[in-house]
């Protein structure tokens, strides 16, 4: 996939996402992603595979729920079902700030230009753009600005509580 | 005033620059206008009826002569010369072109101005007293804490894209003078027992379709705890609050549908959990900030002067502007001077490029070189020497801005309405002129007192008709626009949302009911001291509705 952007560059992803192992004969290979559901029905027949293992939240799931399992994901993926609506904003600064998440949080859904140096600041670091976007022009967008007032992801303290 | 730091200028270029490229993308069609619509919106930029409006931020209604020049500057380049002061302290411009509003950020960033989150659904500019740091009745100044709303408001990375839009204001005085309570939050700076600054905080309260007063969910916050507490608020907003239906977005529908008491436990469940975190305001935090906002040298004045009190026998036009438009100041000597943005001239709250320059004019002259901006629309020189207001006033009334009517009938709140507003049922400027031109007699205003009229042109309620004592609402039906009269409302530290009082009345005759309305409360208040407000508030709806439609 080539409009997919980790930690600030161009990658090519090597994560699938799976759904339905109840119903399948074999357990999946490679890196995998499962919805919220499975991963709570089927967390010991997942872990037994070889492969890296991600869970993806909507964003209405409270990420507490997942948050003693953190240390044996290493992807959890975001919904932004509209750009306007920015509830994973706050599910990405819980479990990389409260829960101490430190694998990729991925983006996914109207994954837009403007949003990038937001969502960066909020702990994301893995973006799945959509389709129209340009990969290397958005790039440019995690630059924009470079001054910040308030603590998040990327800052503990707020400006006036920092030492330059 | 707060002074701009480096970083702080660096952070307005950079917007500038990343909203030109925005506009850019735009009229090269790289942005979809559904798009763009989310960017500008962050932006203060509306498309309107005519033309797009622009809308820049006054942090807490604050003002330098500078700014203010730049702000005539702005109306006369880029605009047809005048500019629209909100109930919310910016100031609109309704007529600049897309492709001109970068370079308008560009002058307004030299002065420390912008037009960030003025607009969207984030965390508006947050408003207060615009009596802050002069007025008796103070608890302790807001500014610095509004200040400090402000840095962590802007671009917060979480907050940008919320359910709707949010607006915060904070009071530091026993009278409420920034209509907290109809706040998406509201701060209350009070002190405890033990002598300790906090906040009663409110939540919930707002105008709009569905008008509620903000409930109280922490009779006390510390003042460390300030950012921590608001920070886990919109949090649990921003997670919880309604996205299916955007008339049910705001944080007050929350509060109601999940109950205050459960909503309070949210909110206090989440801030647990940070409030130690950076966001916790340290001593030293407060001396910075507050380093800003300090007392002038103020000299060592008599509160009398010959000179203004032989003006006050000999000139009457001088001793109704005195006694409407003036306040008493903290300092001894000094007074401060309400700019009266209401004549029959011109729309409620709208000023000319030359007003305005001539304003930042006489703040050099006469008042430390500040302006403020006040909810009512109206403007304020806080800091007047007592012996300097006849010249003052000389002034103001040569350009048009001495009309003795603060708070008075004619000192009303309109929104612009049908002549400018995309969103208008009805228009509002033309009848807040008609009230104006009725009651132009003094001694009937000064008779009727302390009383408050605001007009919106539509359920939105821009210009707050929710929240006055005579609150009139445009609404159209069957092709005509009729107005809807409410009374009742409170802004204030009494805060109350106003009752409707029947069918409403067509343009031509919304006037004469106004005056009927005025009548009853004249015959029926106990004595010349009793304002309409407390005479509605005793003999109820009855006499009133009688007199309308009996
Ligand atoms: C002309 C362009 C304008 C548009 C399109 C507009 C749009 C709106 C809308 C849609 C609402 C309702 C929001 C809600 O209930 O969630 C609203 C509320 C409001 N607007 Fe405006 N408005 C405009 C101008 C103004 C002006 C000129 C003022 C100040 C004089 C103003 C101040 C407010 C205030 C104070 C509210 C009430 C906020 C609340 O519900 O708590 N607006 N506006
Ligand atoms: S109240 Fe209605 S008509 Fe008036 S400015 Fe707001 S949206 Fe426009």
């Amino acid at each position: 996939m080539d409009s997919y952007i980790k930690d600030r560059k161009a990658e090519g992803d090597e994560w699938m996402p799976f759904t339905g192992l109840e119903e399948s004969s074999s357990l999946p290979t490679g890196d995998i992603y499962v919805p919220l559901e499975e991963w709570l029905k089927s967390r010991e027949s997942l872990l037994e595979r070889n492969g890296r293992l991600g869970v993806a939240l909507s964003n209405t799931d409270d990420p507490a729920l997942i948050k003693d399992d953190l240390d044996r994901l290493d992807l959890v993926v975001l919904e932004f079902p509209k750009m306007a609506d920015g509830r994973a904003f706050s599910q990405a600064r819980l479990l990389r700030e409260r829960y101490g998440f430190k694998g990729e949080i991925r983006a996914t859904g109207d994954v837009l230009y403007d949003q990038l140096f937001y969502m960066q600041r909020c702990g994301i670091n893995g973006f799945e753009l959509r389709n129209d976007q340009d990969v290397s022009n958005s790039l440019k967008a995690f630059d924009e600005m470079t001054v910040t007032y308030q603590p998040a992801s990327d800052e503990e303290f707020p400006i006036w509580r920092r030492e330059d | 005033m707060y002074q701009y730091s480096e970083q702080d200028h660096q952070l307005l270029l950079e917007r500038v620059a990343q909203f030109r490229g925005q506009v850019e993308r735009r009229l090269k069609g790289d942005l979809s206008e559904e798009e763009f619509k989310h960017q500008r919106l962050r932006n203060g930029l509306y498309l309107q009826l005519h033309a797009y409006m622009l809308r820049v931020a006054i942090p807490y209604g604050l003002l330098s002569s500078d700014q203010m020049r730049t702000l005539a500057h702005i109306a006369r380049k880029y605009d047809k010369g005048y500019g629209h002061f909100s109930t919310r302290q910016n100031i609109q411009y309704n007529w600049p072109k897309l492709e001109d509003v970068p370079d308008i950020l560009d002058d307004l960033a030299k002065v420390e101005m912008h037009a960030i989150q003025t607009s969207g659904n984030c965390i508006r500019n947050t408003t207060s007293d615009p009596l802050a740091g002069v007025a008796r009745d103070e608890v302790e100044d807001p500014r610095p804490y509004c200040e400090l709303i402000r840095q962590w408001s802007t671009f917060h990375p979480e907050f940008n894209f919320l359910p709707r839009k949010f607006k915060i204001a904070v009071s530091g005085a026993i009278h409420d003078r920034a209509a907290v309570a109809v706040h998406d939050i509201g701060l209350r700076l009070i002190k405890n027992d033990g002598g300790e600054t906090g906040f009663e905080v409110l939540v919930g309260g707002g105008l709009g379709r569905t008008p509620m007063i903000g409930k109280t969910i922490r009779s006390f916050l510390p003042k460390q705890d300030m950012l921590t507490y608001l920070e886990a608020i919109l949090r649990v907003y921003n997670q919880l609050g309604r996205r299916d239906n955007l008339y049910k977005a705001r944080i007050k529908i929350l509060v109601h549908e999940t109950g205050e008491e459960k909503f309070r436990e949210l909110v206090e469940a989440e801030w647990e959990k940070i409030k130690t975190s950076g966001l916790f305001i340290r001593d030293e935090d407060f001396a910075w900030i507050k380093g800003f906002f300090k007392d002038p040298e103020y000299e060592n004045l008599l509160d009398q002067d010959g000179n203004y009190e032989n003006l006050l026998l000999s000139n009457l036009d001088f001793a109704r502007w005195a006694d409407k438009n003036i306040e008493l100041h903290k300092q001894s000597g000094y007074r401060i001077v309400y700019l009266s943005l209401k004549t029959a001239h011109q729309p409620p709250g709208d000023v000319t490029a030359d007003q305005m320059d001539a304003i930042a004019d006489l703040a050099d002259k006469y008042s430390l070189g500040q302006i403020r901006t006040t909810h009512r629309q109206n403007l304020v020189l806080s800091d007047v020497k007592l012996k300097d207001l006849p010249a003052l006033w000389e002034e103001l009334a040569a350009l048009d801005l001495a009309t003795p009517n603060y708070n008075h009938v004619t000192d009303i709140i309109s929104c612009p309405g049908l002549d400018y507003c995309a969103l208008a049922t009805a228009r509002s400027i033309p009848i807040s002129q008609a009230i104006t031109a009725r009651f132009d007699d003094y001694d009937y205003v000064n008779d009727l007192g302390d009383v408050s009229i605001n007009i919106s042109g539509c359920i939105n309620a821009c210009g707050h008709h929710h929240v006055a004592n005579i609150g009139i609402l445009g609404v159209n039906k069957k092709g005509t626009e009729v107005y809807q009269l409410t009374l009742g409302g409170s802004a204030r530290e009494d805060a109350a949302i106003g009752k409707i009082i029947g069918p409403a009345f067509e343009a031509d005759e919304i006037v004469d009911a106004i005056d009927k309305v005025l009548s009853v409360y004249l015959e029926n208040r106990e004595d010349p001291e009793e304002t309409f407000l407390t005479t509605y508030r005793r003999v109820g709806q009855p006499l009133f509705k009688e007199r309308l439609y009996g």
